[in-house]
């Protein structure tokens, strides 16, 4: 009975508030005549009809599609660049003061320039979510590599540990954890530049369509798909947690053992 | 100091670097200047747009936004975090529901905020508090909760009342995580400061870009970015030297001095 008591808590202080929120917006939307706010059913039902159907492989995937090679280049190309740099102190000093500045230009302040080259096909979306997405990785690999623990370092030298088996076993695992938190911030960016590149001049894709929507007047429609997008976000952070713990699964029990004996 | 003075060297020795390197890349013909102008000539538009009258207006209105943005959303996302983290109840009652808010992307909301505000700074300011607000809200969460075990007893046993736990206690532990949070979320509060400037139109440096770009001024364009970049690093050296004013007193600043 008692076990049974605890699992009822469990459960009424994960979905309690959740759904008192979504019963005051239902109550509170029933009845509204307000022009964007609508009731709520009306978005659910906008929102089966419009997501779950042929958009979700002609607007959603391609979206999907252009964000998961822009975060992929984007690890490749910030860790690779983050070893180098953090390895040579000479190097670091030299290009600090660049990447600062590079890092500081908010990307979406490059969207009109990235057109310039790169067209206004895929490619510049792709370019645009690489330029906002590269930079906490590459800062962050930077920081980790650089504080490699000393003693484990000198050992790796003694033991003539050299080469990929030194990048993978001493470079790379110890500067894991601040590669994650990069990747971490990098994605979020990544789903806010996936969004506004496709606000301008695009035929397909999320951002697109709910921009069209809200010119249109569609409201209940425009209402769905932010609530997609929410539920997008919320569906990428999860398995990012995910992966998380499948690569990090060592560094959270150390943490937590060391927290425990002290 | 001989070590701090090289980096100093290497350091202006890379900007030039890099600054020489844009400067031959149009020169030589790798890229044709109608798409990347030589450094000498970004710096002329520059030097142009700085005596004209429409430069400033724009960044002071690009820092205003940003600023009561960032004030905003960091005062909220600061008292809520404190009450939260401090009852276990709350906290545990809200954090599913912070899960599934915080990583909804602010960018949803611009065509809501397009409808309900059009081209104004409220609009942006959506935007900007919604996003820097979780950034903020979850890093004070986590520094609430990291009170050392013997502080808390120390302080139980002296019957330090609330807001004397608040203030000696709770306060100075979350304070690292308060002020990293407030360092992610100017970051992120300046990037949709200017996402909101370029696609719902506030006034401010990206509306000035998307001007200038859509008029073909490919120069100023590359000016305009060069000066929203200068902001965002003003912003980054500010809250450093916040976080090493505010942290002085904090093991891992006072570690970092004598290097």
């Amino acid at each position: 009975m008692r076990v049974l008591g605890i699992v009822a808590g469990r459960i009424g202080l994960l979905f309690g508030l959740p759904a008192i929120l979504v019963a005051i917006w239902w109550l509170a939307s029933a009845d509204s005549e307000h022009f964007l706010f609508r009731p709520l059913p009306d978005i659910l039902v906008a929102f089966r009809e419009t997501w779950l159907g042929p958009r979700l492989v002609e607007d959603l995937l391609p979206s999907l599609s252009r964000l998961a090679q822009g975060y992929a280049a984007s690890l490749v190309l910030g860790i690779g660049a983050g070893v180098l740099i953090g390895s040579s102190r000479t190097l670091r000093a030299l290009v600090e003061p660049v990447l600062e500045l590079l890092r500081a230009i908010p990307p979406p302040a490059l969207i009109p320039l990235i057109g310039l080259f790169a067209g206004i096909g895929d490619t510049r979306r792709i370019v645009i979510i690489i330029a906002g997405c590269v930079w906490p990785i590459l800062l962050n690999t930077v920081e980790g590599v650089r504080a490699v623990d000393e003693v484990l370092a000198d050992t790796c030298r003694s033991y003539r540990v050299r080469g990929l088996s030194r990048l993978r076993h001493l470079v790379l695992r110890s500067a894991s954890p601040q590669i994650m938190t990069g990747a971490r911030q990098a994605l979020a960016i990544g789903i806010i530049l996936m969004v506004i590149s496709e606000l301008q001049r695009t035929d397909r894709g999320i951002g697109y369509t709910v921009e069209q929507f809200q010119t249109s007047f569609r409201y209940p429609e425009m209402w769905s798909g932010v609530l997609l997008l929410g539920l997008l976000g919320v569906a990428l952070s999860l398995l990012f947690r995910l992966a998380d713990r499948e690569i990090l699964g060592w560094y959270h029990g150390l943490r937590a053992t060391q927290k425990e004996s002290r | 100091m001989a070590l701090r003075f090289r980096g100093l060297w290497l350091g202006l020795a890379g900007l030039v670097g890099f600054g020489l390197l844009l400067e031959l890349i149009p020169r030589v013909g790798v890229v044709s200047d109608r798409y990347l102008p030589p450094t000498s000539r970004i710096l002329a538009e520059l030097g142009e747009a700085a005596g004209a009258d429409r430069l400033w207006p724009a960044v002071g209105n690009t820092v205003l936004t940003w600023g009561i943005g960032l004030a905003l959303a960091v005062v909220a996302a600061t008292v809520l975090g404190v009450v939260i983290g401090s009852v276990r109840f709350l906290r545990a009652a809200t954090a599913s529901t912070i899960e599934f808010l915080r990583p909804i992307p602010s960018v949803a909301w611009i065509p809501a905020a397009i409808v309900l505000y059009g081209p104004v700074r409220a609009g942006t300011l959506l935007i900007v508090v919604y996003a820097a607000f979780w950034q903020m809200l979850v890093q004070v969460l986590h520094g609430v909760v990291d009170v050392d075990p013997v502080a808390r007893d120390t302080a139980h046993s002296y019957r330090l009342g609330r807001w004397a736990r608040v203030r000696w206690l709770i306060w100075p532990t979350a304070l690292p995580y308060v002020v990293t949070g407030l360092r992610l979320a100017a970051t992120v509060a300046l990037i949709l400061t200017v996402t909101g400037e370029l696609f719902i139109g506030t006034p401010g440096l990206g509306a000035e870009i998307l001007r200038a770009a859509a008029g073909g001024a490919v120069g100023l364009t590359y000016a305009l970015v060069l000066v929203t970049g200068l902001v965002g690093v003003a912003a980054n050296l500010l809250f450093r030297a916040v976080e090493r004013r505010s942290l002085a007193w904090h093991p891992s600043v006072r570690a970092e001095t004598p290097a």
